[in-house]
């Protein structure tokens, strides 16, 4: 039985409310039937330091990942990882994480791609549950062992390829980095490592939209009347468009994926997961250098 | 105990346990690392940054008579990072000069830890340790 809908009135302006709850609710539900919760960080040790009670970890890199392939978990992979956490198919998941929730949104993401029904973010994930005072424990939570089926991934609702960026062209394309990544001034984040891109920019009449701008203080995301401020207004973007977002590898596009379609009803949103480590040093591909969008060459 | 020595049983140390153990490992020296002296706090221009680090982590070095010293400075919402600081820290720190640039730069990646917190992270040690090596050298000519 799917745990129940958090009622909080910001939430209810969103186009999906049940897609987030706020810390408040889930403490009060901390250990209901049905309910796992799940720490997803970008810094490998920091559950470990202390999470919330009852909550197990799934890491980015060395669980969802596949360890040879540039891809994500196969169906097996992904039903023997949840199996292992404790996770039923019927589960209500909540996924919270550092930084935003950056990489909560990234592993919700990957769960949509298996189809996973019930999962949600907590609302200003870590940052927020600490900065309100709430518990977190080093206590290792006692897993019980699930059987979730094999589920083969879907990769054509919610994920852009290179090719399908091709073809998108004259539709609208979201650049989630900073500025300087942008322009290409550089071709990682400032202050992260260099991750290899062979040149520095954007794709062609992408408009730049930084991540973070959807995250409020303690990393909450704005309100609805925001959202619609900064993406319909500021970026251009039309109800119903088709829309792809990317990044540098698809995590912080993911936390913008995930406002587009649940918070703001974007039905067709791509996240392209190859992103600029793909993109910037693909044979062929065209870019655009400097601040300006560029336009877009005729679709393939 | 010779450097060589105690960097071998550290490693040691840490690859006779599962993964899950050698992150409490980490985590523990995470922990341990020590604040900074007043005298750095004070003064985050004299610290170097640390580029290759996702968090942001500083490092300053120290040599007098021969003997190096290290300091470093990391967030707690880093624990990674800072457990790394704070093995190259234990193991380097007090250490003499020849000692410090003779040290092995394929360290980082004989604990046992690319499994338990992958290779994009691990580089981070790396760089920390290629840095240390750099500041060490500098200093030990001036």
């Amino acid at each position: 039985m799917p745990a129940p809908i958090d009622s909080n009135p910001k939430f209810a302006e969103y186009a999906h409310p049940e897609v987030l709850v706020s810390a408040e609710w889930l403490e009060a539900n901390l250990g209901a039937e049905g309910l796992v919760i799940v720490e997803s960080d970008e810094d490998v040790l920091l559950y470990e330091t202390g999470h919330i009670p009852g909550a197990v970890k799934i890491d980015w890199h060395t669980e969802l990942n596949q360890p040879v392939v540039r891809d994500y978990l196969d169906g097996e992979e992904f039903s023997q990882l949840l199996s292992r956490k404790g996770i039923k198919r019927d589960s209500t998941v909540v996924i919270y994480g550092d930084k935003s929730n950056w990489w909560a949104a990234y592993a919700l993401w990957v769960f949509k791609l298996f189809g996973h029904e019930d999962v949600r973010l907590l609302d200003g994930g870590r940052d927020n549950w600490i900065a309100e005072g709430r518990a977190l424990t080093r206590e290792e939570t006692v897993i019980s062992p699930s059987e979730y089926p094999v589920i083969q991934r879907d990769d054509s609702k919610f994920r852009a390829f290179r090719d399908d960026v091709f073809k998108h062209f004259g539709n609208p394309l979201i650049d989630v980095r900073s500025p300087e990544e942008y322009s290409g001034e550089r071709t990682h984040m400032p202050a992260y490592p260099e991750e290899g891109a062979l040149r520095g920019g954007h794709i062609p009449s992408a408009a730049s939209v930084p991540w973070a701008k959807a995250a409020g203080e303690n990393g909450v995301f704005r309100t609805r009347a925001e959202l619609e401020a900064i993406y319909l207004d500021g970026a251009g973007l039309t109800p119903g468009a088709d829309v792809i977002a990317y990044c540098r590898i698809g995590e912080r596009s993911s936390h913008t994926w995930f406002v587009l379609k649940y918070l703001l009803g974007f039905e067709n949103v791509r996240n392209y997961d190859g992103s600029w480590t793909e993109w910037g040093s693909l044979v062929g591909a065209p870019i655009v250098k400097g601040s300006e969008p560029g336009e877009a060459p005729k679709a393939a | 105990m010779l450097l060589t020595d105690a960097a071998a049983e550290l490693a040691e140390d840490f690859n006779a346990i599962s993964l899950k153990d050698r992150l409490q490992l980490l985590l523990e020296f995470s922990d341990q690392l020590p604040d900074l002296p007043a005298r750095y706090a004070d003064h985050p221009d004299l610290l170097e940054r640390v580029e290759e680090c996702q968090s942001p982590v500083y490092l300053f070095v120290e040599v007098e008579d021969g003997i190096v010293n290290l300091f470093f400075t990391a967030p707690a919402e880093a624990p990674t990072t800072r457990g790394f600081a704070s093995i190259l820290n234990q193991l380097l720190s007090g250490r003499r000069i020849e000692e410090v640039l003779t040290f092995d730069d394929d360290y980082p990646g004989k604990l046992g830890l690319l499994e338990a917190v992958s290779a994009l992270r691990l580089r981070g040690m790396s760089g920390m340790l290629r840095r240390i090596k750099r500041q060490v050298a500098e200093k030990a000519g001036s």
